[in-house]
């Protein structure tokens, strides 16, 4: 920075005052270093929910082992059971990862419609009290209709094959995402509103440039919630509709109807790692778009 | 509104208030006949007790809310308004911020880049164009704030208490600073503070405004000629005007 030097006589120094300094990276300055700060995260990250992972693979194994008997014990087969026959057994595991194939598609089309509709849904919402009014109960009731009820119009209209998975994908994803979006359309402070009106500024442009990036924090937080959400979509889907190439659903339904329950886990599992991966990647687009100006208030 | 005649165009004022009052729908009576008025190029503080009306003035000024009654006059081409917040977008950069009114103004992107840069030089955050608000300390998004204006050049400037969230030697800088602003582009300033030493040091008339409903209840004019030194603030005769206008405060 330079110093005014012919001001500096009638006015002090240009620049911040003593007081005024440019926040320190983050890392430095917090006692201990990066080190203390980096291995509290790591702690946090990854060693607690490997911790709540350890419990729960503990009440699995007394589940399954204590409280099932052998001729029980197909309902949840002990957990390295699962994993030798369900995954390490090329010619079972094969068959999961073909439908998984087939799952992922149905999920990240689904993820993709959902995203799409739920925004657009969203900006037209919060342009006007009335469209809200009239749109946001149905939204409501999109989430809250029994699948079930649908599937005959949906089998009438798209049959049973990927299409109506996909719709009933879009159904269950959809809502998380109108209502973060529009909560965060809607929470843009009034003083930057009154800003952009005092300066004429159109419906369009106050959208693209105020309101649009201001809720990007809350449409991701949506994002992720329906990233999850599409993939349970995609499963319950396939579920229902059963023709075509077999995704982990219609595999979860044979397996269940065949009592083969280490094969059942073994795609149950994989259906949690396919969530869990959409749910991690959101996140990690979340910090990559708002991460440098957005930082969450902890309580 | 009642109409009142218009005054001779020898002295026509940038910003006049003649009788103004607002009700609010809730029935809070903001203002009752309130009149003052800013000559081009002069600076004008006003002062009250909390409440009686302060910013509903400005809100007035700038077109943000209607006066129940009265007349409003500004003769401007453009209008600066400098919030209580600094009001920064958190995703945009320093440059990217102090660029945001003359991009909705759709100025000329050869002449914006111009004016963002002098006004950036202007407030002393050269060097901080690519830094983003989150990572600047309160008196530096201040001046963020006021670059952001100054980058319109406004003739009328309305400040709503400006620095009042600051500390009390950021708060100084910033009064010399915007003093030298005031000298360089000559705008009528109308600015509100809690503060009597700032009011009196940054202004050439300081109004007083009596608790809610607010009017304007007493003057102080104060004889020191721009530009001021930061020194005055210890001369004999500014801790008088500073009394006189204390004392009216204490008044109403
Ligand atoms: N939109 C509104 N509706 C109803 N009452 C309002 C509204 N805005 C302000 N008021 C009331 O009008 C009065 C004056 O408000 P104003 O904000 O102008 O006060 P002020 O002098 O700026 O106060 P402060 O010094 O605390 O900022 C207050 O009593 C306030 O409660
Ligand atoms: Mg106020």
């Amino acid at each position: 920075m330079t110093v005014d030097v012919d001001s500096a006589a009638a006015a002090p120094a240009v620049g911040p005052a003593p007081g005024e300094v440019v926040a320190p990276p983050t890392g430095a300055g917090v006692p201990g270093g990066r080190w203390a700060r980096s291995r509290g995260a790591l702690l946090n990250k990854f060693l607690l929910p490997f911790c709540v992972f350890a419990l729960f693979v503990g009440g699995w194994y007394l589940v399954s082992g204590f409280a099932l008997t052998r001729q029980q014990r197909f309902m949840l087969p002990l957990p390295h059971d699962v994993i030798r026959v369900g995954i390490l057994d090329w010619s079972n595991f094969k068959v999961i990862l073909e439908a998984l194939r087939y799952t992922v598609i149905v999920t990240f089309v689904g993820l993709a419609i959902s995203m799409v509709l739920g925004v657009l849904a969203a900006v037209l919402m919060s342009q006007a009290q009335w469209i809200e009014s009239s749109l946001y109960p149905w939204a409501v009731v999109l989430q809250t209709v029994p699948i079930l009820a649908l599937t005959p119009v949906l089998s009438f209209f798209f049959g049973f094959a990927l299409t109506s998975r996909t719709i009933v994908c879009v159904i269950i994803a959809f809502f998380p995402i109108v209502s973060n979006t529009l909560f965060g359309l809607q929470s843009v402070d009034r003083g930057m509103h009154e800003l952009f009106t005092l300066h004429h500024t159109s419906r369009f442009t106050r959208l693209w440039k105020l309101q649009l990036p201001a809720a990007l924090p809350a449409m991701f937080s949506g994002f992720r919630v329906a990233a999850g959400l599409s993939v349970i979509g995609a499963i319950v889907g396939e579920f229902f509709f059963k023709q075509g190439n077999a995704g982990l659903g219609t595999s979860l339904s044979v397996y269940s109807s065949r009592l083969e329950g280490e094969r059942l886990w073994a795609t149950t599992l994989v259906a949690s790692l396919l969530g869990i991966a959409v749910f991690v990647f959101f996140g990690w687009l979340s910090r990559r778009v708002v991460g440098r100006w957005y930082q969450p208030k902890r309580g | 509104m009642t109409m009142t005649t218009e005054p001779p165009p020898s002295t026509t004022a940038a910003l006049r208030f003649s009788g103004v009052s607002k009700k609010f729908k809730d029935g809070t009576v903001a203002l009752t006949g309130a009149d003052l008025a800013v000559a081009p190029g002069e600076f004008v503080t006003v002062v009250g007790p909390s409440g009686c009306g302060k910013s509903t003035l400005l809100r007035i000024a700038s077109g943000l809310d209607k006066a129940s009654d009265g007349e409003v006059a500004v003769h401007s081409k453009s209008v600066g308004y400098v919030f209580q917040d600094a009001t920064l977008l958190p995703w945009r950069t320093v440059r990217d911020n102090v660029g945001l009114l003359a991009e909705l103004e759709h100025m000329d992107k050869k002449e914006r880049e111009r004016r963002v840069r002098d006004a950036i030089d202007l407030v002393g955050l050269t060097g901080f164009e690519k830094h983003l608000p989150m990572e600047l300390s309160g008196g530096m998004r201040m001046r963020v704030s006021l670059a952001r204006s100054m980058v319109l050049a406004p003739d009328v400037f309305l400040f709503d208490e400006p620095f009042g969230a600051l500390d009390e030697i950021t708060r100084e800088r910033l009064n010399d600073e915007l003093l030298r602003m005031f000298i360089q582009s000559r705008f009528a300033a109308l600015f509100i503070t809690h503060s009597v030493q700032e009011a009196v040091f940054l202004s050439g008339r300081v109004l007083v405004m009596s608790g809610r409903p607010g009017r304007v209840k007493a003057e102080v004019t104060v004889p020191f000629d721009y530009p001021r030194a930061p020194e005055i603030r210890y001369s004999a005769e500014f801790a008088a005007l500073c009394g006189e206008v204390s004392q009216y405060l204490r008044d109403v």
